[in-house]
């Protein structure tokens, strides 16, 4: 087991800022913080799952049914999801609507297992998957916080923002998510060359 | 007739796939760099969705719900779509070279495309009848490649311009995403004016 395997997920090969996967969910359920969190444990849950359990069959997977045998898997645990959510997070599960079961075709879980689990050990598929789903989940808390702060004023429900600020509507209708990742992205890119520049 | 107008207008501009529910942005983002191959994806995703929408509306009423197999809707969805795409590549090698001469190479990044299997989905969450999922299926396609067109005319331009490094490539096509979505956000009146 090699630690860099659950390091790399958080800034080398970051989530939908670095490696540029993912862009859906990111952008249709981070109107408020807690929306993306939600949405980020539940990809990292399907993601750790699915990898472990492809990582512990690998040898008989047969190579040329894998891609349907990997979708099969994954949107078994989606269902999962789905149902628990429906069951105790009825408000969130409302909230979140079609882009839970749209995890199935989150990029992100099929390309870490057709391009790491299905070739890995259990232990580093696990820590994999883990670096992977946590650097998302950040990516979407961030994304979230920015545009909660802005549109409600609030981050987690928090009010942080207080009267005189007038909240930006902008920040939380479509329009908002496109342009905060956007800017986002930019930024990113920016830190990233000047660090690599310095080295 | 008026409601099959308004449930097409409200796929295709309203509530537009791309630009309203971020529905298809891997290739919304990856293929629009040129019109020509832009339109050649618009037209590959409108064709798969309206046939995925009529062979998973069928499966869902006509066998999960009747066996009481809802649960099996998400991996049943994906298996057909993933199933489709491969017949059509197969048939229109055979039958419609042309054609697949153009669309070919799009249609296997199609299966993983969030569009096709949001579209099915939302068709039974919403409980449409047959007919009106097939109109909101093309209305759908269409607003895909309305967005799609406009994106690549854009970017094509978007070449001669001088632009910031850290700006190049996705996160500008993010940010002209962003103006274009609140162009678009300008049609949210008018559903009462239709009714």
């Amino acid at each position: 087991m090699n630690l860099k395997n659950f390091t790399k997920g958080l800034w080398t090969d970051l989530p939908v800022l670095r490696v540029l996967l993912g862009f859906c969910p990111t952008l249709a359920v981070t109107n408020k913080a807690a929306n993306g969190l939600t949405m980020g444990l539940a990809t990292t849950f399907v993601l750790l799952f699915s990898s472990s359990l492809i990582s512990i069959f690998r040898r008989w997977i047969p190579s040329r049914i894998r891609i349907p045998i990997f979708i099969v898997v994954i949107a078994s645990f989606v269902t999962i999801v789905d149902y628990t959510l429906a069951a105790y997070y009825r408000e969130m599960h409302k909230v979140l609507g079609i882009y839970v079961p749209l995890i199935v075709v989150n990029c992100l879980i099929l390309g870490r297992v057709e391009a790491f689990a299905s070739k890995r050990p259990l232990g580093d598929s696990i820590l994999d998957a883990l670096g992977m789903g946590i650097g998302f989940t950040l990516v979407l808390v961030v994304l979230g916080s920015i545009r909660e702060l802005f549109g409600f004023g609030t981050i987690f429900s928090h009010q942080i923002l207080a009267k005189p600020y007038e909240p930006m509507v902008i920040m939380i209708v479509p329009p908002g998510a496109l342009l905060s990742l956007g800017l986002l992205l930019g930024l990113m890119n920016l830190v990233s060359r000047r660090l690599e520049e310095r080295r | 007739m008026k409601e099959i107008f308004f449930v097409f207008f409200t796929a295709a501009v309203l509530n537009n796939f791309v630009l309203t529910n971020f529905l298809g942005i891997c290739p919304f983002l990856g293929v629009s760099r040129k019109k020509g191959p832009a339109l050649a994806m618009s037209g590959a995703v409108i064709f798969v969705m309206f046939i995925a929408s009529i062979f998973t509306w069928m499966i869902y009423y006509f066998l999960l719900k009747r066996y009481g197999l809802e649960f099996l809707k998400i991996p049943a969805f994906i298996l057909v779509i993933g199933t489709l795409v491969q017949l059509i590549e197969t048939f229109m090698r055979r039958f419609a070279e042309r054609m697949y001469d153009v669309f070919g190479i799009y249609l296997p990044l199609i299966t993983t495309n969030c569009a096709i299997l949001g579209v099915t989905l939302i068709n039974i969450n919403r409980e449409f009848t047959f007919h009106n999922s097939l109109v909101y299926s093309l209305g759908a396609g269409v607003g895909f490649g309305i967005a799609m067109i406009i994106m690549a005319g854009i970017r094509e331009q978007l070449e001669y311009v001088d632009l910031p490094k850290a700006l190049e490539g996705v996160p500008i096509a993010l940010l002209i995403a962003g103006i274009l979505s609140m162009a678009f956000q300008g049609f949210a009146g008018t559903v009462t004016l239709l009714k």
